[in-house]
């Protein structure tokens, strides 16, 4: 009997996030059956919208059979996936590109957006949420306070422009239109603004639960008995509470990895930046099907990704997490 | 998340304390009122247009200036708020009789229905909720009732997940029990008797997605994906500005601080309510 708590002790953790790993499995493939479907309710004959309305209609039964298009739905949809087992998305039909490769062409620029505006959230985030913690009840943060609801407030693409009238036109700090090419300094120059407008509510979000679960962290016992053993206030904060406390603020950042992704669109638009938002939104105006089709499954695959990093992150960091 | 302990009382009172969530109720009836007597307010009709004011900073005349055709801004942005509240209250409505009804239904009767409910909530809330919207309003085309689906949408899996874990609480009480006893019907069980106890904690989520679902909005809007022009919008005015934005800032300016007015006052109150529910939901709050 001690032997099998021995076991299930000593393997919990690997069963735990093989058990996550594999809960992802069906969610995956009923996302992307949702996909296949939904592209192909969508208005428009693809054959057509690649040829244009002078084709003749040889042509475009050709193509047709080409694409794949007379085949049985099931027979498509089978396509599909085996498609998608081998690495293939589909050719762009603007692009004339495999769908695959313009993704990974823009993927970095989006990456870079949304891992910018997360450093720039928890860079101020958590000290603000620290010395919001530390003074409760007093001015300073009551004034944090409501800054954190105002950057809840800021719709993105709002922030965005006010960023570019305020340091591109009455400040000339930073170009208006985001950079992509050049050296690492002028990318990096073009990502300030829309990292920090990308990073507004990331920060009220932060401040919140850090300052929130740090109060919490503070009533506990082993904080108190910290304090008794005589240890000065600032070992108990940062040796002790602080560990603790910033747990919560990984969910956080987790939940808010999707959000950011999505904002994404507002922002490489409002910024004239290539990656998966513009994408989708040039895809969309020219009726660029698999390309949006691919599109989807890369936003799903990086929203269940990053679900499934933060589950484990979080069992990883608080192991009871996995027991239940 | 214990939310139908908190007396009603106790709730009203805690909330009453909150001078900032009064601050947002008056914020946002204000708006309200903006919206509802719009033709009253609007010195100006919403699309009349004059080559002599073309593009003029704000003054006495036109508080918000004027845009490129020379309609008055501050006009489009009252005749704006129409638009904007309404599709936040309206999405929001439906999606959280929808979502909240389906939640319900999960947790009430668990296993198999609850699986599938709950994985097809998985599913939608696979996609980043500007996305999902995005493409279904490209799907059907813009218009008013299309954001408002696609936003509906985009509510309907948050309110499930909300509604269902107040559900497996409520559900294993003594009374629920005594209801099953006497052989009520499961309709009027989840009607009578679970609904109005997790309605609270529904109706907090509801006022922060309606400031959500304004914002995703005014996003789609910017994006050319809402209601057509010349019909005003906060979100579409904005994206007019920004063309002209070295030349006419105040363009983008003051229907982005209408947005802002309008959120803000309904997270105003989202955080009154849900302190004087329950502190400790102080830190959960969905995304995404």
């Amino acid at each position: 009997m001690s032997a099998m708590n021995d076991w299930a002790g000593r393997y919990r953790a690997p069963l735990y996030i093989l058990r996550r790993l594999l809960s992802a499995i069906p969610t995956l493939l009923a996302v992307l059956t949702v996909i296949f479907f939904a592209i192909r309710t969508l208005p428009g004959d693809p054959a057509l919208a690649i040829l244009g309305d002078t084709a003749t209609d040889a042509a475009i039964a050709g193509l047709r059979e080409k694409l794949g298009l007379n085949l049985p739905v099931w027979r498509q949809y089978l396509n599909f996936l085996t498609g998608l087992l081998h690495g293939d998305l589909g050719t762009s039909l603007v692009y004339g590109r495999g769908v695959l490769s313009e993704l990974l062409r823009v993927l970095p620029y989006t990456l870079a957006l949304t891992m910018a505006s997360i450093l720039i959230g928890t860079l101020i985030g958590v000290p603000l949420g620290i010395i919001s913690a530390l003074h409760r009840n007093r001015f300073i943060d009551y004034v944090t306070r409501v800054l954190s609801l105002l950057g809840f407030s800021f719709p993105v693409f709002y922030a965005g422009i006010m960023l570019i009238l305020m340091f591109s036109v009455w400040l000339p700090w930073f170009p208006v239109i985001s950079s992509t090419s050049g050296s690492f300094g002028d990318a990096v120059h073009g990502l300030v603004l829309p990292a920090v407008a990308g990073s507004l509510g990331l920060i009220a979000m932060i401040t919140r639960a850090s300052r929130s679960s740090l109060l919490e962290v503070m009533g506990d016992d082993y904080i108190r008995t910290a304090r008794a053993k005589g240890l000065p206030e600032k070992t108990v904060l940062y040796r002790h509470a602080l560990r603790n406390a910033l747990i919560p603020v990984v969910t956080v950042i987790g939940l808010y990895f999707a959000l950011i992704i999505g904002n994404s669109v507002l922002i490489e638009t409002v910024f004239t930046r290539p990656g998966l938002g513009s994408l989708i939104i040039g895809s969309l105006d020219n009726r660029d099907y698999p390309m949006v089709q691919g599109l989807l499954v890369a936003y799903a695959a990086i929203v269940i990704v990053v679900n499934l990093l933060t589950d484990l992150t979080y069992s990883v960091i608080d192991p009871r997490i996995g027991q239940s | 998340m214990s939310a139908t302990s908190a007396s009603s009382g106790g709730l009203v009172q805690t909330f009453n304390r909150n001078k900032l969530s009064w601050v947002g109720i008056v914020l946002f009836m204000v708006l309200c009122l903006i919206a509802i007597f719009a033709p009253f307010v609007a010195p100006y009709g919403p699309i009349d247009q004059s080559v002599m004011t073309r593009m003029r900073p704000p003054s006495m005349e036109h508080l918000f200036g004027t845009d490129a055709f020379g309609r008055d801004q501050f006009s489009r942005a009252v005749y704006g708020a129409r638009i904007s509240l309404s599709v936040g209250v309206v999405s929001v409505f439906l999606g959280m009789s929808v979502g909240g009804l389906l939640g319900v239904l999960a947790g009430y009767f668990g296993k198999r229905i609850d699986t599938v409910i709950m994985r097809s909530m998985d599913v939608l809330l696979s996609f980043p909720t500007l996305i999902t919207g995005i493409v279904i309003v490209a799907l059907l085309g813009p218009s008013l009732t299309n954001v408002i689906v696609a936003i509906t949408v985009t509510l309907i899996p948050k309110f499930a997940r909300i509604a269902r874990a107040p559900t497996l609480a409520v559900k294993e009480r003594a009374y629920i029990e005594a209801c099953r006893a006497m052989g009520f019907s499961h309709a009027r069980i989840i009607l009578f008797h679970i609904v109005p106890n997790i309605l609270t904690e529904i109706l907090v989520m509801a006022s922060l997605w309606t400031a959500n679902a304004i914002m995703i909005e005014a996003g789609f809007a910017f994006l050319g994906l809402g209601v057509r022009p010349p019909t005003p919008t906060w979100g579409g005015m904005i994206r007019e500005g920004f063309e002209h934005i070295f030349q006419a800032p105040w363009m983008s300016i003051f229907p982005g601080l209408c947005i802002l007015l309008a959120v803000l006052s309904l997270n105003l109150i989202g955080d009154g309510l849900r302190d004087a529910l329950d502190p400790r939901l102080k830190q959960v709050r969905d995304m995404g």
